[in-house]
């Protein structure tokens, strides 16, 4: 198999790099493993889907080293000639023309296909398409997985599913795996559906509650809406290149070798429905937040690295049929489609932000929001920068999450309720506080934080690229983010402890926690709380109490441990690529995945940033300070504004009701189309069916009386009394012959053989 | 040829073997010679194999052997629970199938 392999092409790779097909074949693997030997092992299963994510780890690890390798190997020289000469990197060797095709030099991707089916000619294959955007997802799923199920084994020990858990956890990293290394779209559509059945099994894992088993049906549906796209989108693309291998769309898509432009727009379009539905854009978000009825290790994975990405890198990975089919980046261009539906999820998932009480929730519309910025830094042309903005997002956003989960796991009694049981506990949680800071940070965009580098990368691109339109919902979004992170942190960490955490941190608040009933029960009480928890309050009861100086500082170290990597990583992932000193690894490494020539990035510069960084901070001080006077001690004129005045309470309203988009659906999308049907289902059963099968029904009474009186009584029974009497005459012929012995038997056998043989003999000659 | 002479031994036996068949009382003789027959069809089948060339013929040889192990297993194990029942083996007294 190995050897018979197009030797050629993968001959220098490297042996990671060739066999990075195993990192999803390793939790499939694993899958199985737990679902038929989980319940028997020791750890639940638990040990299987750990081990398999470290595997994939290593080889994706191992890949991500051969790749930087492969792309620094040949052309060093070079690449640190022109580097020194220019002084400001690629920018400059940009202008120097011929010299700049030297330097942004293709290296080949690694790619290996096995057959899988073949239909009428058209072979289907699966195997890897290795580059430098694959290695990068890789990489960074393998890795979130490994410290999400760390964390799990901590976070939902002793659920009565725990084994399905991670079996479900294991499968969708496979499903994400096998689709960023797919060569090509079936194998893409593939790892996608299996991410969709995976988020339905884990959003619905405590699906006792009503609630939780909607939200995962409606994640489920709302993202088969946006599927449709995809099938329609691949079909579309089968019949304008004559091939689904996406290194071979991207070159075709690239070099122009297609027969209708329009025809390539509208295979674009359905593509990005699809990702419209996946990455929760604008008119399909709603699924997003409801999702976060799954235990919380699950939005984490989902949010970050997984699922809700795989939208942004389908357009990432065939970005030249997108660049091509909607124009990006055309002289005079001021507005496309992926650009407009980013932009607008830029704003509108950061306003709901501002009214969620549940932590969860602002993440979840924070994640939105984050993709939009994605979303829109492809639209604008920014394809490095929306890539390395998965990245870093990727980390923070996970940390962020994970951090949440450990303040309800510890601190609030599993609830994620900011306002009812959260505060003050940045004395009791100095790692996740400080993680969580750090986080924050870097998803607000503040100086030196990894979400610096990437989101304000895409901003300046907006600008550099004359979509400027975008580059002022970028700021904006900016300042949103900054304000409702800043609320949420005020409503967790400061101001006076609120319900389960006035409990944890040992002060009384005027809910009805009874210190000393809660003194009565042990550590042990603590072990069956997580059953059937979803984030309702009722773990308050006194059977769920702790002894009030419960936790020294934090939480266990299987929940902490993931948060200071994330929280390392969510300041230093950033630093792969920063303009601000001239780093630009991560283009250097990513930039032949793009497949098509798009603009070079700007030139950082601090007076560009400038604007961006102001709002940032103006975002910060106006956030606080209402924060402080809405949500904090003491009165202030502005407490209850939202109830007194009419403008503010209709705008509160309006977002509280997330713009009336579910009621859209629900009510009028789904009854609309539903219900007309159902009526005129109704209709014509009560009118015409009914009709029709009464008529049936009398004639055919009718019918069967003649039948009965003719044919029946005189035809049939005639005919069944005749052959009764024939039959019965012929057996009693034919008795003498079962006389009951073999020997008997066997010379009838021979003999009926012997004449048989005869017979032959006689017709042949 | 030589083939006639397989062929004439094939059907001596196959004759011998449907006489044990139905003349014989004792039902492992009966057995017996049902295995005469079978192993009567082997020699015609290798002889005709020999006569056209090719291995068919072998293989199918191979397959009726293995068959016939198979049946002389079944067959010897229900003249056990006869035995076992009624204390004889003899064909003539089992005619419980008499209609």
């Amino acid at each position: 198999m190995f050897a018979s392999e197009s030797e050629a092409v993968v001959q220098s790779a490297g042996w990671f790099l060739e066999n990075a097909w195993l990192i999803p074949v390793m939790p499939a693997v694993a899958f199985f493993l737990i679902i038929f030997f989980g319940r028997r092992m020791p750890r639940g299963g638990s040990e299987f889907g750990i081990a398999s994510m470290v595997g994939a780890l290593v080889v994706a690890s191992g890949a991500a080293y051969q790749w930087i390798n492969r792309v620094s190997a040949p052309h060093e020289g070079e690449g640190e000639a022109l580097r020194s000469v220019g002084g400001f990197g690629r920018a400059v060797a940009a202008e120097t023309g011929e010299a700049a095709a030297e330097v942004v030099h293709h290296v080949e991707p690694v790619i290996r296909q096995w057959v899988w089916w073949q239909s009428g000619g058209t072979e289907f294959s699966i195997g890897q398409h290795i580059d430098g955007l694959a290695v990068m997802a890789l990489l960074l799923v393998a890795f979130i997985s490994t410290l999400v199920q760390l964390y799990s084994t901590e976070y939902v020990n002793g659920d009565r599913r725990y084994t399905h858990f991670f079996a479900s956890l294991t499968l969708f990293s496979a499903g994400m795996l096998s689709m960023v290394l797919a060569p090509n779209m079936v194998q893409l559509i593939l790892g996608w559906e299996i991410m969709g059945l995976c988020s339905f099994m884990l959003i619905g894992h405590w699906w006792e509650e009503h609630a939780n088993s909607r939200a995962a049906l409606k994640a489920f549906f709302t993202v088969r809406v946006g599927d449709m796209g995809l099938l329609v989108g691949t079909a579309m693309l089968l019949a304008i290149f004559g091939t689904l291998d996406i290194a071979g769309i991207n070159e075709m898509a690239a070099a122009g070798e297609f027969e209708s432009k329009s025809l390539l727009m509208w295979a674009a379009v359905a593509l990005f429905i699809a990702c419209i539905g996946k990455s929760g854009q604008f008119p399909l978000h709603t699924w997003l937040p409801d999702a976060m009825a799954g235990p919380t290790p699950v939005s984490s994975l989902l949010h970050s690295s997984t699922m809700v990405v795989a939208g942004v890198f389908l357009v990432a990975r065939i970005y030249p049929v997108f660049h091509v089919g909607f124009d990006i980046n055309m002289e005079g261009q001021s507005v496309n489609l992926i650009a407009i539906i980013g932009g607008i999820t830029v704003l509108v998932a950061a306003g709901l932000a501002f009214v969620q009480n549940d932590i969860k929730k602002v993440l979840a519309y924070s994640t939105v929001s984050q993709l939009g910025y994605m979303m829109m830094g492809l639209g604008v042309g920014a394809w490095t920068a929306a890539v390395f903005h998965i990245f870093t997002h990727a980390f923070f956003k996970c940390c962020l999450f994970l951090a949440s989960g450990s303040i309800a796991h510890t601190a609030s009694h599993h609830s994620f309720d900011m306002k009812k049981d959260m505060g003050g506990l940045w004395r009791k949680m100095p790692i996740t506080f400080g993680t969580w800071m750090i986080s924050t940070a870097a998803l607000c965009g503040v100086p030196f934080f990894s979400g610096f580098f990437s989101k304000d990368e895409i901003i300046d691109s907006a600008k550099h690229n004359h979509y400027t339109i975008f580059y002022v919902v970028g700021i904006i979004g900016a300042f949103m983010t900054t304000a409702y992170m800043t609320r949420a942190t005020y409503l967790t960490f400061f101001g006076k402890p609120r319900g389960g955490a006035a409990h944890f941190m040992g002060v009384e608040s005027h809910d009805s926690h009874d210190a000393h009933a809660a003194d009565a029960h042990g550590h042990d009480a603590h072990g069956d709380d997580h059953d059937a928890h979803g984030h309702a309050d009722d773990h308050h009861g006194p059977a769920h109490g702790r002894p009030l100086p419960f936790a020294p500082s934090d939480s266990p170290w299987k929940l902490t441990l993931p948060l200071l990597i994330l929280g390392v990583l969510a300041i230093a992932s950033g630093y792969l690529n920063a303009p601000v000193f001239h780093i630009e690894k991560f283009h250097e490494w990513l930039h032949c995945s793009i497949g098509i020539e798009v603009p070079e990035p700007p030139v950082f510069a601090w007076s560009a940033a400038a604007p961006g960084l102001a709002l940032v901070a103006l975002g910060f001080v106006v956030s606080l300070f209402l924060s402080k006077a809405v949500l904090g001690e003491g009165s202030s004129p502005l407490k209850g504004l939202t109830q007194r005045v009419a403008p503010f309470r209709w705008v509160h309203t309006f977002l509280v009701n997330k713009y009336y988009l579910d009621h859209l659906y629900e009510k009028v999308v789904v009854r609309a189309v539903a219900h007309p049907i159902a009526r005129a289902a109704y209709w014509v059963n009560q009118n015409v069916l009914d009709g029709l099968v009464n008529a049936v029904g009398i004639g055919g009474k009718r019918t069967g009386l003649w039948v009965y009186r003719n044919i029946d009584q005189r035809l049939v029974d005639g005919a069944v009394n005749g052959s009764g009497v024939t039959a019965r005459g012929a057996g009693g012929a034919l008795q003498p012959v079962q006389s009951g012995k073999v020997s008997m038997y066997g010379a009838l056998l021979f003999g009926a053989a012997a004449v048989g043989a005869l017979v032959l003999v006689l017709v042949n000659s | 040829m030589l083939v006639n002479e397989f062929l004439l031994l094939g059907a001596i036996l196959f004759c011998i073997g449907v006489y044990g068949v139905i003349a014989r009382k004792n039902a492992v003789m009966v057995l017996m010679s049902i295995e005469l027959i079978l192993n009567s069809v082997n020699i015609n089948l290798l002889a005709f194999d020999r006569l056209h060339g090719g291995s068919d013929g072998n293989v199918f040889a191979l397959y009726i052997i293995a068959v016939a192990a198979a049946e002389v297993g079944v067959g010897l194990a229900m003249v056990l629970l006869i035995y076992r029942n009624r204390k004889s083996i003899s064909l003539d007294e089992l005619s419980e199938m008499k209609g």
